[in-house]
């Protein structure tokens, strides 16, 4: 044999793949895509009315003067309903929420909101995703907390928890 | 009671697979002949109970046994009997649980069956399986114990993923799991030769069956799947190049290497470093695969029970039996004695560059599959999609269709250039008059990938029939059949990939019951869409009446499926298979004044892929009964050569 270190050489291969292997594994569970708009004005849109007794949404409803949360939902999505206490919290402290039903119906999303609570003031409808992938949202539920001035400050990915809660209010609070 | 009698089996088996490790080892180790008689029978038994655990398995999925866990977290009263019996496997402890059945009962095979090898050689290779089940048993009863019981019981089930309630579910991964295990026989032979340093023709006999059938069954599992996806997905394409796609596909790389390679070391007892080298890695690949859909490291589509702490038992035992045998294969293939030799111009030396480009394909899927691990490693997060994978793996498989036109009718050992250039004369012509075809109809139109597609497969239609002219077809033996068989099921194959990515015609339109649309000389006209339940769903379902020009008229029925439970909504594409292509129609969702969205697309000669896939797997079986066959007349013309002796 000409070169016996040759040999070894699949054996060496392997372990670098193993150690990314177990590096991934080790790696905190961490999946979330988060947009590349975080920091940068909201992107231009104009949705229809959401649901019957509330108001459609457009992108210059954020550039009032006051932070607010723009929540992205679907009457579909069940971590949606699970968040729904949370988000009547927020609205309680005073948080105006705005919402986004992606890929719904009007009539559904009514059900939804009769079912779980409506803590939203305007809801606009985003039939076909169009929006949510401007805003680089990669799933439902996803909350983006926006200053007065139309800019995204902060992404939330997933459901709210209740511990999430206060750091959402701080960093409401902390936009204006 | 089911569930406690099927635990009991299942560690019984654990046991007896450590009694047949012991009893190989330490028989090998000390030359104990009564040791080493105990290792067929405890196969055997090992292989019943695991079968008993299944089977009870089985039974609780069928009678939805709600306080049984993973009944109640996968199944539901309210489905068919048929994806109750599906559900068994469609999870992660009962895909495992039938993982090891399938490796008792091929361990069992091995056990019974096997009568050329050396009588060490066959006990290594027995201990080397039972070193592998120990592993997956642990597994099983540690850490994903199929049987645990839930207290109190659930009420009803949660369900099985929609996408997963179809008759191709029950036949899919069973499919793959049997082709996987077959790899892990490959494997424990390899092993099994490099403990006992006998690494020759006779192995590789022995190993080829093994090979064979696990190559055919993974062939058989990929185009299933490939179809599967294709029709349920409801995206129109056939191979989405997701890591779980390309988890069953660097095995089916693997093997097909190992496949050609074991056939030079049996014929022509050359490349024995390789063939033992081959068998690890396919097996390898079979594990990583397995590994990157459990553990979750990597997305994809294909929705599985994701845990960590389960990924970290596989990876372990990864580390155990890959970085065991690699280790062996540094220690002892130096002791192998180098094969025979062989001259550049020679059926082995095509034999070597199939097998050099099938690694290279191999490595590429890996690191387009793994790539975006790494580039987390360093903080970022990409994605890689089909385009790169399309755009390297794709010419390199075209230049392994050319070596496939040029190695059938080259000679063993050593060859004259002019006799092979005179032999592949008519491939030639044939390729060049696809070129000339495609360049008058469709010059600049095709893209560089699906035109040299056509062009191979032409070739390699007619160079795989070669091999069959001027010789006594009734003589012919069956596996020259099977291989002809094969390499013609690759040219099929590849003419359908080329001429769906050629010609197919797409057209997204939103229609509302009575309006008419066109798409390739296909006239639909959407009569109605009306509201239908199945036995856990609800659809709206569309009928739309098509004709081809004046031709008759069919109904199709796409489909918009609401599953209750857990719920989720998926689209029913339906398709219309004429001889020269398929229509296409998928049913979007309804838009605010009415109207629907259809999609539609006519993919001319998209079948072939599939037909193709089928024949090369047709091809396997064919070589595998010859092949048999072959050694049962052989043997049997010895032993009544004795006897008239």
């Amino acid at each position: 044999m000409t070169s016996r270190w040759l040999l070894w050489l699949p054996l060496v291969l392997f372990a670098g793949l193993a150690a990314f292997f177990i590096g991934g594994l080790v790696q905190p569970d961490d999946r979330m895509i988060e947009s590349k708009l975080v920091g940068k004005p909201l992107p231009q849109f104009t949705l229809p009315q959401g649901a019957s007794d509330r108001p459609p949404l457009a992108s210059t409803d954020f550039s009032k003067g006051a932070p607010r949360m723009l929540n992205i939902f679907a009457s579909w999505c069940v971590p949606c309903a699970a968040e729904a206490p949370q988000l009547e919290a927020l609205a309680k402290a005073g948080v105006p929420i705005d919402g986004i039903a992606i890929r719904d119906a009007r009539a559904d999303v009514d059900g939804f909101l009769t079912r779980n609570g409506n803590p939203y003031g305007h809801i606009g409808l985003d039939a076909r995703s169009e929006v949510q992938i401007a805003l680089g949202s990669s799933g439902v539920p996803e909350t983006f907390i926006i200053d007065g001035k139309g800019r995204i400050v902060h992404q939330h990915i997933g459901e709210i928890r209740a511990d999430d809660v206060p750091k959402l209010i701080a960093m409401w609070k902390d936009a204006r | 009671m089911i569930a406690e009698l099927g635990l009991g089996a299942l560690w019984l088996a654990a046991a007896f697979a450590a009694l047949q490790l012991l009893l190989a080892g330490l028989g090998l180790a000390q030359q104990r002949d009564d040791l080493l008689l105990g290792v067929r029978p405890v196969a055997v038994a090992q292989a019943a109970l695991c079968a008993v655990a299944f089977i009870c398995l089985i039974l609780l999925f069928l009678r939805s046994d709600m306080s049984v866990l993973l009944v109640a977290t996968n199944s539901h009263s309210a489905k068919p009997w048929l994806y109750k019996f599906a559900g068994t496997w469609g999870n992660h402890e009962g895909s495992m649980l039938l993982w090891v059945t399938v490796m008792g009962v091929a361990g069992a095979g091995v056990a019974l069956l096997e009568r050329t090898l050396k009588r060490n050689t066959h006990m290594a290779t027995l201990g080397a399986q039972a070193a592998i089940s120990l592993g997956f048993y642990a597994f099983l009863l540690f850490s994903s114990n199929p049987f645990a019981r839930l207290n109190p019981a659930a009420p009803d089930g949660q369900g099985l993923n929609p996408l997963l309630q179809d008759p191709g579910l029950a036949f899919h991964p069973p499919t793959l799991y049997l082709g996987y295990v077959g790899l892990s026989v490959a494997f424990s032979f390899a092993v099994g030769a490099l403990l006992t340093r006998t690494v020759d023709a006779a192995f590789a006999r022995a190993m080829r069956p093994w090979v064979l059938g696990a190559w055919v069954l993974l062939t058989i599992g990929i185009v299933a799947g490939s179809y599967w996806a294709y029709y349920e997905l409801g995206w129109g394409g056939w191979w989405f190049w997701d890591p779980v796609e390309n988890a069953s596909l660097m095995p089916w790389l693997a093997a097909t290497a190992l496949l050609h390679s074991v056939t030079v070391l049996a014929t022509r007892d050359a490349l024995r470093a390789w063939t033992v080298m081959l068998a690890v890695i396919a097996f390898s690949m079979s594990m990583v695969g397995t590994f990157l859909v459990r553990s979750g490291i990597l997305t994809s589509v294909h929705a599985f029970a994701v845990d960590p702490e389960r990924g970290s038992f596989i990876l372990v035992l990864l580390l155990i039996y890959i970085g065991g045998a690699l280790a062996l294969f540094g220690l002892r293939v130096g002791t192998v004695r180098e094969g025979k030799q062989f001259e550049l111009m020679s059926r082995e030396t095509l034999l070597v560059v199939n097998n050099l480009l099938l690694t290279v394909i191999l490595g590429i899927v890996l690191l387009g599959t793994l790539y975006p691990l790494m580039t987390e490693a360093f903080g970022h997060k990409v994605s890689v999609g089909p385009p790169y994978f399309n755009r390297i793996a794709g010419p390199l498989a075209l230049i392994l269709m050319l070596a496939m036109v040029a190695g059938p009718i080259m000679r063993w050992r050593r060859d004259k250039v002019g006799a092979v250039a005179g032999r592949m004369l008519w491939p030639a012509l044939v390729m060049l008059a696809i070129v000339a075809t495609l360049a008058v109809v469709g010059w600049g139109r095709i893209g560089i990938l699906p035109f040299l597609g056509l062009v191979v497969a032409g070739g390699v239609a007619i160079g795989s029939l070669i091999p069959l002219t001027k010789r006594n077809l009734r003589r012919t033996p069956l596996f020259v059949y099977g291989m002809v068989l094969a390499h013609l099921g690759c040219a099929v194959s590849i003419a359908g990939m080329a001429a769906d990515s050629a010609f197919t015609t797409e057209k997204l339109v939103a229609m509302q019951p009575g309006d008419t649309a066109q798409a390739a000389g296909w006239t639909l006209h959407f009569d109605k869409v009306a509201p239908i339940a199945g036995d856990n769903w609800t659809a709206m379902q569309g009928d739309l009446t098509v004709r081809h020009g004046d031709g008759g008229r069919t109904t199709l029925h796409p489909q918009n499926r609401f599953f209750f439970d857990p719920p989720t909504a998926t689209t029913e594409s339906a398709i219309l298979t004429r001889w020269n292509g398929q229509l296409y129609v998928v049913m979007g969702d309804e838009l605010d004044d009415g109207r629907w969205q259809m999609r539609i697309w006519w993919k001319p000669f998209v079948t072939l892929i599939w037909l193709g896939g089928f024949m090369i797997a047709a091809g396997g079986a064919l070589a595998l009964v010859g092949r048999e066959r072959r050694g049962w007349l052989m043997k049997w013309r010895r032993t009544h050569a004795e006897e008239f002796a």
